[in-house]
């Protein structure tokens, strides 16, 4: 370190993408990062984005694996417009990023790996190295390759072991260059590879090889520095949000006093929520992974049934499967947790690739009046919170809830101040066990009916499919009583609003705008809102996290501005329902890319509705 | 592994297990002697009335759970295995029983069927097999015989049909069974063999349908043919049928045959004796391919039984395993597991 002094520059907030091969590990090697980075306290987000194939052919354009990562020593809310740093493993991580990066960002390449035949591969003419491709740019080209092959000469690993440790190398290297400590990634390859010792040392070696390489190598004269964040009080740590929604439901499980049946079926990019929540036998729960997407939702109608805190996890195709169960759920009035983490569509669409598109399904999607409650998700920590709120409010109401999440918030983290069990609200659920004047729908104040479990003597009744005379339960073709029962549970899922929390503006109550989003894109546009702000535009801001109800207040809100700016990932399916229920004229800002808003985009759209000129 | 039933404190009767709802099933419905059966056998199974749950699909058959006083699902179409597993995996201690049709089970839930018998779900499984759709007034079901003209196949059905005995046993069911609507003794014999199984038992009853497809099982329940076309299994003892049990039933190799008795060729001892446990397949599989043959007789009663843990059981199993090795979940503990950090 002395001989090869370095300068360090301090920076404010940096965005980095790592990409390579989709076999490259490259979403290990920005999760070790991120997790790094956490624990030096920055705030961060990150998304990762991966393609469908799990190894897909060597070089392909298709076949590019990214994790982007955004961190900072001020509070954050997105992963990052534009990368400052770009890590290309291959010529088509390069092809595939480079437009994305910003003007001069660094770009550090695995210059092995720009050889004929991957050029070939990523439709590469002439080598970007050379043609003057990467001018305006700080390149770096590093031969990634062979100094891990060096690293290792003396390995008994195979030649394709040997490269496969080549991602620690450029994590080792970025280590270096942000002056973050090794030590976590060493001490979580020791727990991943203890009993595989040849792999263990190989990783090892590899990844102070990439630190020290930055380090004695004359290539870089700047390393950076971006102080921690100044974040509130407390223990943290980083969590994505199908970990959040899987503690959370193990949270509402304890909170509740229920025990947990996930009953799903694996699909992406929702089946984490199944792996963690199946590691979690200890606390009761049961995880059946079901024959298909329909056993998945009806097995826990009938553990629904049995009285337990019944979920089902999925993404839109499987939403779609499970539709008909859900009005089952719905007519037989059982408490049900129906997640849907949300993937591009439609049919299997854009698996891999977050969207909001499935918003209208969920509150729409069944055969006759229907009604659900539906609940989203803003960012990936608050999957915790709403994944509680779902259980509360299905079993209080006895509906099914609709929790939407989205591929972004779910795969994507962020730094999580950890609340004790003792903060967190009791929902205790009581059974009916009292035979007198008993009858399945006999409802209370907020007209749900009674909760009972098979095994309580004296009240034995039969539910179903079929349309149940009020109160009674049996089953009835009354006309009058159809009419009836329609009315009331609509009016049940409307009686929702007066548990909710009112809808809050950011900003002033009254203007020529408000911005007004839900779900997975509160991220962008609270940022974008709060940079235009900062400019002195004056634009308000709702975000929605209950679509159905939704919050009482809201009617007013909307009244207060003479534009209301609805940004979506699908074509503008909020808009359409505030249009519908409120008679407000919306812009819809719709983008169907299956990628996250920028909040740049946002700002642009904003300063053109408010006539800034952007600026110019 | 122990395969008793557990002694009832009370002894009820049928009529405990009869519900106030009128039944509306058409007047010589076979669904009727099959109720009866059921209401019959529920007191003898050792389990209290509230601790049954009656889970059903779609169809004539799937209106079961109306009329017994019990608790009961009439869930969606084909589903009722699904829903039956949850609440099974979720509440071990209930006696979880579906009642189904071929087009439910066979049909739209054919899916949830196997799988369920796959994994040795612990439900009983009451096939009401009319090889028609009822409900829907007289379609082709996937038990239907191939030709069959019907308001779907005028002219005639092309579908092979299913054999749900051998699709049961394929799908390793554990306990595999048939019955017959108009053999009430022996519906409630059956009915308590599969109340007394540990895993999933599976019993077909053929049942007539005496609106859409009267008479699909006379050959097999009409006094002047019933003895030379059905063919009791009984464990133990020789494969025996015929008016004076003067017929039996010999495998030459794989292949089952009639032999008489009476024709000085044969003896007893060349009749195939049935063994409910045998732990090989094969033969449970010959015996429910009978059917194929016209010239055979058809077997009722328990084709096979073999215990292994249930599904359930296996869930319960690891629960506690972890929960031994891990300590009881603490959320507290889980909450702030991982990489933490502090901030001051």
């Amino acid at each position: 370190m002395d001989k090869n002094k370095k300068n360090v520059q301090d920076l404010k907030d940096v965005t980095i993408r790592f990409a390579g091969d989709s076999g490259d590990g490259m979403q290990l090697t920005g999760t070790q990062f991120s997790n790094t980075t956490a624990i030096v306290g920055n705030d961060l987000n990150t998304f990762p984005d991966y393609p469908a194939e799990i190894r897909a052919p060597a070089g392909t354009l298709y076949g590019v694996s990214g994790f982007q990562l955004h961190f900072s020593s001020s509070s954050i809310h997105t992963p990052g417009d534009s990368p400052d740093i770009l890590i290309a493993m291959n010529p088509a991580a390069l092809k595939i990023n480079l437009k994305d990066v910003k003007k001069n960002a660094i770009i550090i390449i695995n210059s092995d790996s720009f050889d004929g035949k991957n050029l070939k591969t990523a439709h590469y003419d002439s080598n970007p190295l050379e043609d003057g491709s990467l001018d305006g740019y700080q390149t770096f080209k590093v031969p990634i390759t062979t100094l891990t092959a060096n690293t290792l000469k003396d390995s008994k690993l195979s030649t394709k072991e040997v490269t496969r440790s080549k991602n620690f190398f450029a994590l080792g290297l970025m280590y270096w260059m942000f002056n973050r400590p090794i030590e976590p990634t060493i001490e979580w390859l020791n727990s991943k590879f203890g009993k595989k010792p040849d792999i263990l040392d190989a990783n090892l070696k590899v990844l102070k090889a990439g630190y020290y390489f930055g380090e004695t190598a004359e290539l870089f004269t700047t390393r950076f520095s971006v102080a921690p964040a100044k974040l509130p009080k407390g223990t943290y740590k980083s969590i994505s949000g199908n970990e959040a929604t899987a503690i959370g439901l193990v949270a509402a499980s304890e909170l509740s006093g229920l025990p947990i049946f996930l009953g799903t079926y694996p699909i992406t990019p929702a089946s984490d929520i199944l792996h963690y929540l199946s590691t979690y036998k200890n606390f009761g729960v049961k995880t059946f992974q079901a024959e298909d997407e329909i056993s998945g939702v009806t097995a826990a109608i009938g553990a629904a049934y049995g009285g337990s805190l019944a979920i089902t996890t999925t993404s839109g195709p499987g939403m779609a499967l499970k539709t008909e169960a859900i009005g089952l759920a719905v007519i037989t009035e059982l408490p049900l947790v129906i997640i849907n983490v949300q993937r591009g569509g439609p049919s299997t669409g854009l698996p891999t690739k977050t969207e909001q598109s499935d918003l209208l399904q969920a509150i729409y999607g069944r055969n006759g009046e229907s009604p659900v409650c539906v609940i989203a998700a803003s960012t990936p920590v608050d999957c915790f919170y709403m994944a509680i709120e779902a259980a509360r409010l299905a079993t209080k109401f006895m509906t099914p809830v609709v929790l939407l999440t989205d591929g972004f918030i779910a795969n994507g983290s962020e730094p999580w101040r950890i609340p004790h069990v003792d903060e967190l609200n009791k929902f205790e659920v009581k059974f009916e066990t009292n035979p007198e004047g008993f009858y399945p729908y006999n409802r209370n104040d907020l007209l749900s009916r009674p909760w009972v479990k098979p095994g309580t003597p004296g009240l034995e009744h039969r539910i179903g499919g079929l349309e149940k005379a009020n109160i009674f339960g049996n089953v009835s073709y009354d006309s009058e009583n159809h009419h009836l029962m329609c009315n009331l549970r609509a009016q049940k899922i409307k009686n929702i609003q007066n548990e909710i929390p009112d809808a809050e503006v950011i900003g002033e109550h009254k203007g020529d705008l408000l911005v007004i989003g839900w779900g997975g894109t509160y991220g962008a546009i609270t940022e974008a809102v709060a940079n235009v702000r900062a400019q002195g535009v004056k634009v308000s801001q709702v975000h929605l996290k209950y679509l159905n109800p939704m919050p009482k207040n809201l009617g007013d809100i909307l009244k207060g501005f003479k534009n209301v700016l609805v940004p979506e990932l699908n074509l503008g399916q909020l808009s359409k329902i505030l249009r519908i229920e409120y008679l407000v004229k919306t812009i819809s800002y719709s983008k169907l890319k299956g990628l996250p808003f920028k909040s740049i985009e946002l700002q642009n759209k904003i300063l053109e509705i408010v006539g800034g000129g952007n600026g110019k | 592994m122990e395969n008793k039933i557990d002694v009832a404190e009370v002894k009820l009767t049928a009529k405990d297990f009869s519900s106030d709802q009128d039944v509306r099933w058409c007047p010589g419905c076979g669904d009727y002697s099959i109720l009866a059966q059921v209401q019959r056998t529920l007191p003898d199974i050792g389990k209290k009335k509230e601790d049954i749950v009656v889970v059903s699909g779609i169809g004539c058959s799937s209106r079961f759970p109306y009329y017994m006083n019990t608790y009961g699902f009439h869930s969606i179409h084909g589903r009722a295995p699904a829903i039956a597993t949850g609440l099974k995996v979720a509440r071990p201690e209930l006696s979880v029983w579906v009642a189904t049709g071929d087009g439910d089970l066979m049909s739209i839930g054919g899916n949830h069927f196997i799988h369920a018998c796959r994994k040795n779900v612990d439900l009983k499984v009451l096939l009401f097999n009319n090889r028609i759709y009822g409900l829907t007034k007289g379609q082709y079901s996937p038990t239907s015989e191939k030709g069959k003209i019907t308001k779907s196949s005028p002219y005639g059905s092309v579908d092979y049909p299913f054999n749900p005995l051998s699709l049961a046993l394929g799908s390793d069911a554990t306990f595999v069974a048939r019955s017959i609507d108009r053999e009430p003794k022996h519906l409630q014999e059956m009915i308590k063999r599969a109340a007394e199984h540990k895993g999933l038992a599976f019993i077909e009853i053929f049942q007539n349908c005496n609106i859409f497809n009267d008479g699909a099982y006379s050959h097999l329940t009409e006094k002047e043919t019933k003895m030379d076309n059905v063919l009791v299994l009984e464990h133990k003892k020789p494969m025996l049928f015929g008016k004076n049990k003067e017929k039996g039933i010999k495998f030459d190799g794989f292949t089952p045959v009639v032999i008489s008795l009476e024709d000085g060729k044969n003896s007893i001892n060349d009749v195939m004796i049935h063994d409910e446990f045998d732990s090989n397949p094969i033969r449970a599989f010959i015996l429910a391919h009978m059917t194929d043959d016209p010239a055979l007789p058809t077997p009722i009663g328990i084709f096979r039984q073999i215990l292994k843990e249930t599904y359930g059981g296996g869930v319960q199993r690891q629960i506690d395993e972890v929960t031994e090795k891990k300590g009881k979940g603490n959320l507290e503990k889980l909450l702030f597991s991982g990489n933490t950090w502090v901030v001051d």
